[in-house]
């Protein structure tokens, strides 16, 4: 058997100190997949004989990671002709008689107390051979993230695309507290949902949150001064910072693909205008002046150049505008509105809140083309977020008369729906990959 | 209060008579600015608990058209409609006359389209109503402006009916600002 190991390194989990664990969780339901996706077996896991049975089942991790893609179609275990443990039992030729061209064996063997390694192949039945095969040393707290890491894996080999199993989505809840009042909670959780923790809950509304590019900070817009303002929190050890000094709005955080400047709406005299903040200096550059609305400011991932909403015109469009400033140049024509763009990680596409008269959805306009692909059929669909492999995106949504995240491939061809237990849940901003080890 | 009848002359500064209750028979007259003011040297007060003192206030009368605090806006815009005008000028009226008085001006919008934008826009209609108080004689000082956008609805649909309420610029006096929370 070839394996490779993984550094522990790489699987150890940074606590997250200001880490309440809520009890709700998403969960995440397909509700319209794409023609063709991929059949793919995961058969469960093996344990040793007398192991006690590990709190998480990593195959219906991987399974559950595949079938979000909307590009792999998990068979029923109860088409499985065979539940083999190791290579040497499997016979190909009982799997491509049910069909199933791929398909992923594992064990989980316990080396230590609360460890674990975690052995995984991934086989194509066509050919009868191995196409990878990891050893992964984890712990008991980390399965969830051993598991995550092997749809990574399989999901890069079998697409060529990273896969984004491990990354993490920041989005803003708010729960109703005791005497009826509104209670404002930033969360991060893992993409599926899992794991969500508490980085900064107020009274007083939040928004806008947005990851800095290393993803160890995110900012985000508090309203607990009375007026908006911005913050940047370090995501480990809380501590918090106010990003802009005061004045009237404060808002729309941006960071640039360095990580070394933001960009943000700020208003001096009721005129809300895009600045840059140098995070370094913390010197603040004018960057539009116009006396429109100019906000939600975004940067191209050549850092060279940022789109922002203004209604310049009289309803919302997107431009562009070089970051050294100079005449921006309009984006968007087909629609009545068209704001808050999220650049896909190529720089190909532009996603955006779109109108063309009482709904809003979210389309994605080719920038080379100026072709405009509608992707949801939500009333009021809002905050279209890329993922960093740039194959889905989420975006907030309303279901039920509540307040829901939901995820769309990028060709418009997978719907899902990310369901809180309770609570409305919006704003969503995906996470950037987890770094290399 | 609820049991009191209010007869309030509202002339450009406040001379208000109020008749008490019954119960109480007692009528009292306000002196023209009658805000924060001690009782006088000669007087001689008597019964009354602090809270049934009237504040002489037309900010307080129900039928002042000071009483109306919201200002009501159309999808996507910041023109101040005309039928807001005689609100909105008598509340810059008053200001002119009180420049001690400070008043916030809380923009808001109604959940349709982008977070952010609604910001924004939520602060423009605040500066829309700014400019038509100065217009009147206000101060700068007196007028301090905000946006919630779409962050606290007045009413909780989804549809037109609240949209409607939801698009406005809350008028909030002196240190009761915040319709938040």
């Amino acid at each position: 058997m070839r394996l490779k190991t993984f550094p522990q390194v790489m699987l150890t989990l940074a606590l997250l100190i200001f880490a309440a664990r809520a009890q709700a969780v998403l969960e995440i339901e397909i509700t319209q997949g794409v023609e063709g996706a991929l059949p793919i077996a995961v058969v469960p896991f093996a344990l040793e004989p007398g192991e006690v049975r590990p709190p998480e089942d990593i195959a219906a991790i991987v399974e559950s990671d595949l079938h979000s893609s909307g590009l792999f179609n998990p068979v029923d275990e109860r088409r499985f002709p065979q539940r083999p443990a190791v290579a040497a039992d499997i016979n190909f030729q009982l799997w491509r008689n049910q069909g199933i061209e791929t398909i992923v064996i594992g064990s989980l063997d316990a080396v230590a107390e609360g460890r674990y390694n975690v052995q995984f192949q991934l086989f194509d039945a066509i050919y009868g051979r191995q196409l990878i095969g990891y050893s992964i040393p984890t712990t008991r707290a980390d399965l969830r993230r051993a598991a995550h890491k092997i749809s990574d894996l399989i999901f890069e080999e079998l697409t060529g695309k990273r896969g984004v199993f491990s990354t993490r989505v920041a989005y803003i809840s708010t729960q109703t507290a005791g005497g009826g009042k509104e209670r404002y909670v930033l969360q991060i959780a893992d993409y599926d949902g899992h794991n969500p923790r508490t980085i900064f809950a107020s009274n007083r509304p939040l928004m806008s949150p947005a990851w800095s590019p290393d993803g160890k900070r995110i900012a985000y817009v508090s309203f607990e001064s009375e007026r908006p303002e911005i913050y940047i929190q370090e995501i480990a050890g809380g501590r918090r910072t106010l990003a802009a000094g005061p004045t009237r709005l404060n808002s729309a955080p941006a960071w640039s693909p360095d990580g070394e400047r933001m960009a943000l709406t700020r208003s001096e005299n009721g005129n809300p205008d895009i600045y840059i903040l140098d995070l370094t200096s913390n010197t603040l550059t004018r960057l539009t002046d116009y006396s429109s609305i100019d906000t939600e400011p975004v940067w191209m991932p050549d850092g060279q150049s940022l789109v922002f909403t203004s209604d310049r015109t009289g309803r919302p469009q997107l431009y562009r505008i070089s970051a050294s400033g100079g005449n921006p140049e309009r984006l968007t024509f087909y629609g009545d509105y068209n704001a808050d763009a999220n650049v896909s990680p190529d720089g190909q596409q532009i996603a955006m809140v779109h109108s063309e008269g009482r709904s809003f959805q979210i389309a994605v306009q080719d920038l080379d083309t100026g072709q405009v692909r509608v992707l949801t059929d939500g009333a009021l669909d809002e905050s279209p977020s890329f993922a960093p492999n740039g194959t889905m995106m989420m975006y907030g949504t309303t279901h039920d008369g509540r307040a829901v995240l939901a995820a769309v491939s990028e060709d418009g061809q997978v719907h899902q729906r990310l369901r809180l237990q309770e609570g409305a849940v919006r704003e969503p901003v995906w996470g950037p990959f987890p770094e290399e080890p | 209060m609820t049991k009191c009848k209010l007869f309030a002359a509202i002339l450009v500064a406040a001379t208000t008579v109020l008749t008490g209750c019954a119960s109480r028979g007692t009528v009292e007259t306000a002196p023209e600015d009658a805000y924060g003011a001690e009782p006088g040297e000669g007087g001689e007060t008597t019964g009354l608990e602090a809270q049934d003192q009237f504040q002489l206030d037309p900010l307080q009368d129900p039928d002042s058209p000071l009483a109306k605090r919201i200002i009501y806006f159309d999808y996507d815009s910041d023109q101040v409609k005309a039928d807001s005008l005689k609100t909105i000028n008598a509340h810059g009226q008053y200001l002119a006359n009180n420049s001690n008085h400070l008043v916030r001006l809380e923009g808001h919008a109604d959940e349709r389209g982008s977070r952010e934008y609604n910001l924004a826009l939520g602060e423009r209609r605040a500066q829309s109503v700014r400019r038509l108080l100065q217009l009147q004689g206000v101060l700068d000082d007196q007028i301090e402006i905000i946006s919630y956008g779409e962050e606290l609805p007045a009413a909780p649909g989804h549809e037109e009916p609240s949209w409607t309420l939801n698009r406005r610029v809350e008028i909030v006096y002196g240190s009761g600002y915040s319709s938040s929370q």
